[in-house]
């Protein structure tokens, strides 16, 4: 059996990316949509902490995907009270369904 | 195949199958636990790639913070009366050929690239000391811009929510 690299993490990486994009366009549901989200912020993390690794240079990446687990966090937070008011205002978090700017 | 492999494929079925899970089951609770189970997998990833300290904050974080955040979305969007929680789909067909065909290219680039891979990669006796230094060095900057990042994201968010 080959010996674990790069690219198998890479590869898991991409994978995982290309399911929060089906997740982030087909799902109906807007808390599915940060759900994809989520999913392709973890893929970019996975990249950066295995280019760390593999670079020799260990501290650069691991920093970098600290600030994209904040920048997750602090999104998310955002993202929820945003999802909260439209169901406040339309009963609904459909997002093929929320058309409207102002009544 | 030494424990290092096994658990590498471990923790990369484990991340597949959940977020395949994710993105396709039809109830809502079920796609949160499911992604319960994918950021444990991912941690698992940094655990093997030398960064513990990653792997520990990824699973406050993420399943400590986010997960429970978006659970509350989910018990504060629908009806709890209601029987179901589910959710649908739609534009399934354009949308799972043009993500395939891009996971494809994806895929193909990250092997057929040479990366340039340090002969010698060390696995840093303690990465916290490294990712402090570097904190109060080289990024200062951005880490305080982060902080201030994190306090108008609470406001922002407490304010748009209760009015």
């Amino acid at each position: 059996m080959q010996e674990i690299g790069i690219a198998h993490f890479l590869i898991v990486s991409s994978l995982l990316f290309s399911f929060g994009l089906y997740g982030v366009v087909t799902r109906k549901n807007a808390i599915m949509v940060l759900m994809g989200l989520e999913l392709i912020l973890n893929a970019a993390n996975i990249n950066f902490i295995t280019f760390a690794k593999f670079n020799g240079n260990v501290g650069f990446g691991q920093v970098a995907a600290l600030f994209v687990i904040v920048l997750a966090a602090a999104e998310s937070a955002i993202a929820l009270a945003i999802v909260l008011n439209i169901y406040k205002n339309f009963n609904q978090v459909n997002v093929d369904e929320i058309d409207k700017l102002r009544d | 195949m030494t424990y290092y492999t096994v658990s590498f494929y471990l923790f990369a079925a484990i991340i597949l199958l959940s977020a395949y899970f994710v993105v396709t089951t039809k109830n809502v609770i079920y796609a949160a636990f499911n992604l319960l189970l994918t950021f444990f997998g991912v941690a698992g990833f940094y655990a093997l790639l030398g960064a513990d300290f990653i792997a520990i904050v990824q699973l406050i974080v993420y399943v400590g913070g986010i997960l429970i955040l978006l659970l509350f979305g989910v018990m504060l969007t629908n009806k709890i009366t209601d029987t179901e929680i589910k959710t649908g789909a739609f534009q399934v067909l354009p949308a799972s050929i043009i993500v395939g065909m891009f996971s494809g290219v994806l895929i193909a680039s990250m092997t057929n690239n040479r990366w340039i891979v340090s002969a010698n990669t060390p696995v840093a006796a303690d990465t916290l000391r490294t990712i402090g230094n570097i904190l109060m060095n080289q990024y200062i900057l951005i880490f305080e811009v982060l902080g201030v990042l994190l306090l108008i994201a609470l406001i922002g968010a407490a304010s748009i929510a209760r009015k």
